[in-house]
């Protein structure tokens, strides 16, 4: 089992993750990565044979209690203005961002 | 009496009999703010607000207009023969965590600094249905991630108002700190992991986490959506009954809200104890927490004062007639936290996501050529660094290739986690509890800056009330004493799914038999020197 989050994958996962850190940051930040995932070793000391099925959330929804879904309607927002005021840039009802290079798909 | 220190029950039945107006007890509680809150935190904070270490520092936006507006609207209404609601003219506060329209809704981030809400969330818009006037909204550690408050970008953070070099927990600090203050005596908080319980606890106040899915989570920023639970913040008992008898309940605009009745709080509130099976857990009076220096995990017995308080509570119940089962076995607890660990964080990554600078918030306001550049320039200036550790564990341990190791392990453990409490509340099972009764927290209320800094001893404090979440079940803390300090201790009661009404009950009992108690007439240090 991989024990370490070597400054390799940390960099790898900042670039994925859409972040970008200064070295102090980046120091600190990957040091208290090891030190979670050193708690989270922990769990190996569970035995988990005899198919343990995975829990996703923790109250089961019976039949009984299962929510009713809602009808699937559109329901308009009064003011879509006050909504597109939110954004940081926009002209005429857009909203914009910063260009977004051509990239050929390999 | 002043009118900010009165239970919320008591308010309502005044401003209904017309002993006094809304407008009067919303002026009390602005005038506490006033007088205790001090300057509101700020992301540029200047160092005078930061010197005002006898202040409280709850509030990121207090919304004195529209608390007015809104009191004068019940008086209105009342004059003209109307019924405003069970909660006519309480005035109430909301963690920064859920929706406000119209108001700033930070969730004590930088990202957010400058968002202001499209529309309401649905427990804020069900207070205020029901006649209670918002104060305001309140600081907490940056997206709920923390047990200190101290996280926020909005600074000063919060302190607590029986100490104020200590902090008053978290993430729901500044609504704990607000209700043990006297600011409005109802608060909206949240709790994935304690994070109402354990700083209802460190503030000598009640907090109740509901069953997962009580109470709609429509318009709460979410953190960790499997386990996110709203619920009220209360001076007694009886106030947080009535609370969540107004917020709880199916909600078309959220899908995890199942279709359970939601029963009176108040009815029955005060039938007793007698013949219920209330269990005590050896696994629960011990810690588990880092060395600080090792890194290494230990095992030790939790904090002799803690133990005491929770063990005389018991015998308290004990002769009211409650049957108490000791020995109960909640072997995977100290699985709690490094479950939570995965769990939390692959689930906090996934919604932070969607904070990218383009539809709103925070944008770097550098000049780029690209989009990307953009994300990642706004995202590194939006962010603190606990959302960052959280989005880069939640990358980590769900990458295709650790998942398997981390997060469907976690995931297995949680099932473990819930069949404990299954076992222990099964009514054809050898334990047969109505509810287990153990500490809040392993410790009271520590130092600002003590442990802010060391994310893992950070986590750990949460490990008393983490299995709740991860089961889904619910969970209360109350008042049980004060320590040699000075500082409150809290006693934690957890129940099987929908179970609050029991809760409750025996939290009331517990009240009531209390009620004579030398502790319960001290008040919190910042309340003392008020004249």
């Amino acid at each position: 089992m991989s024990d370490e989050i070597t400054r390799e994958i940390f960099d790898h996962i900042v670039s994925l993750a859409a972040l970008e850190l200064d070295e102090t940051e980046a120091e600190y930040l990957r040091q208290q990565l090891n030190n979670q995932l050193k708690a989270i070793h922990e769990l190996e000391a569970i035995p988990l044979e005899g198919g343990i099925p995975p829990t996703s959330h923790g109250v089961p929804y019976s039949p009984e209690i299962k929510p009713t879904v809602r009808a699937d309607k559109w329901h308009p927002y009064p003011n879509p203005a006050e909504i597109l005021a939110q954004a940081p840039e926009t002209d005429d009802g857009y909203i914009l961002v910063p260009d977004i290079p051509h990239t050929d798909l390999d | 009496m002043n009118l900010s220190d009165l239970p919320a029950i008591q308010i309502s039945q005044m401003i209904h009999s017309g002993q006094v107006s809304a407008r009067q007890v919303t002026e009390a509680a602005l005038d506490r703010i006033a007088a205790i809150d001090g300057s509101p935190p700020s992301l540029a904070p200047d160092a005078e607000t930061s010197h005002e270490t006898d202040k409280i520092h709850a509030f990121i936006t207090v919304t004195t207009e529209r608390a007015l507006e809104r009191a004068a609207e019940i008086d209105r209404r009342l004059a003209a023969g109307e019924d405003p609601g069970t909660l006519a003219g309480v005035p109430f506060t909301v963690k920064d965590i859920f929706c406000t329209r119209g108001v700033l809704t930070s969730a004590g981030s930088r990202i957010l600094g400058n968002f202001i809400a499209p529309y309401t969330a649905t427990p804020v818009e069900r207070m205020e249905a029901a006649g209670a006037v918002m104060l305001g909204k309140l600081n907490m550690d940056e997206f709920a991630y923390g047990s200190s408050s101290e996280s926020s970008a909005f600074q000063p953070s919060p302190r607590n108002p029986w100490d104020t070099s200590r902090v008053p927990g978290g993430s729901s600090g500044g609504s704990t700190a607000a209700v043990a203050g006297g600011e409005g005596p109802l608060s909206i908080g949240t709790d994935t992991a304690g994070s109402i319980r354990q700083p209802a606890a460190f503030c000598g106040v009640v907090g109740v986490k509901p069953t997962y899915g009580r109470v709609s989570r429509y318009g709460l920023i979410a953190f960790g959506s499997s386990l996110d639970c709203p619920g009220p913040v209360a001076r007694n008992i009886s106030d947080a009954a009535l609370m969540l008898g107004v917020i709880a309940g199916a909600d078309p605009r959220d899908a995890t809200t199942p279709n359970v009745p939601v029963p009176n709080y108040l009815e029955g509130l005060e039938k007793g104890v007698r013949g219920m099976r209330i269990g005590l857990s050896p696994d629960y009076f011990q810690i588990t927490f880092p060395d600080p220096h090792t890194g290494e995990l230990q095992r030790a017995p939790i904090a002799p004062e803690i133990e005491a308080a929770v063990m005389k509570a018991a015998g308290r119940l004990a002769e009211l007639g409650a049957d108490i089962v000791e020995n109960v076995p909640m072997p995977h607890t100290p699985y709690g936290i490094p479950a939570y660990f995965v769990i939390s964080r692959v689930e906090a990554a996934s919604n932070l996501h969607r904070y990218d600078g383009v539809k709103y918030g925070y944008r770097t306001p550098e000049m780029v050529d690209e989009l990307a550049e953009m994300y990642r320039k706004t995202r590194a200036q939006g962010f603190g660094l606990q959302p960052k550790l959280r989005i880069l564990m939640g990358m980590y341990v769900s990458a295709a290739q650790y998942s398997e190791q981390y997060y469907n392990r976690a995931q297995r453990v949680r099932t473990l986690l819930r069949k404990d409490f299954v076992q222990a509340f099964d009514p054809a099972g050898p334990y047969r509890l109505d509810a287990l009764l153990t500490p809040t927290t392993p410790t009271t209320a520590f130092p600002i800056g003590d442990v802010y800094g060391d994310t893992v001893l950070m986590q750990y404090a949460d490990q008393l009330t983490v299995p709740a979440n991860h089961a889904g079940i619910p969970g209360i803390s109350l008042p049980c004493g004060l320590d040699s300090q000075g500082l409150p201790i809290g006693l934690q009661l957890l129940g099987p799914d929908f179970s609050e009404a029991t809760l409750l009950r025996i939290g009331r009992a517990y009240e009531m038999v209390t009620a004579s108690d030398s502790w319960r007439s001290i008040k919190p240090a910042v309340l003392r020197s008020l004249a």
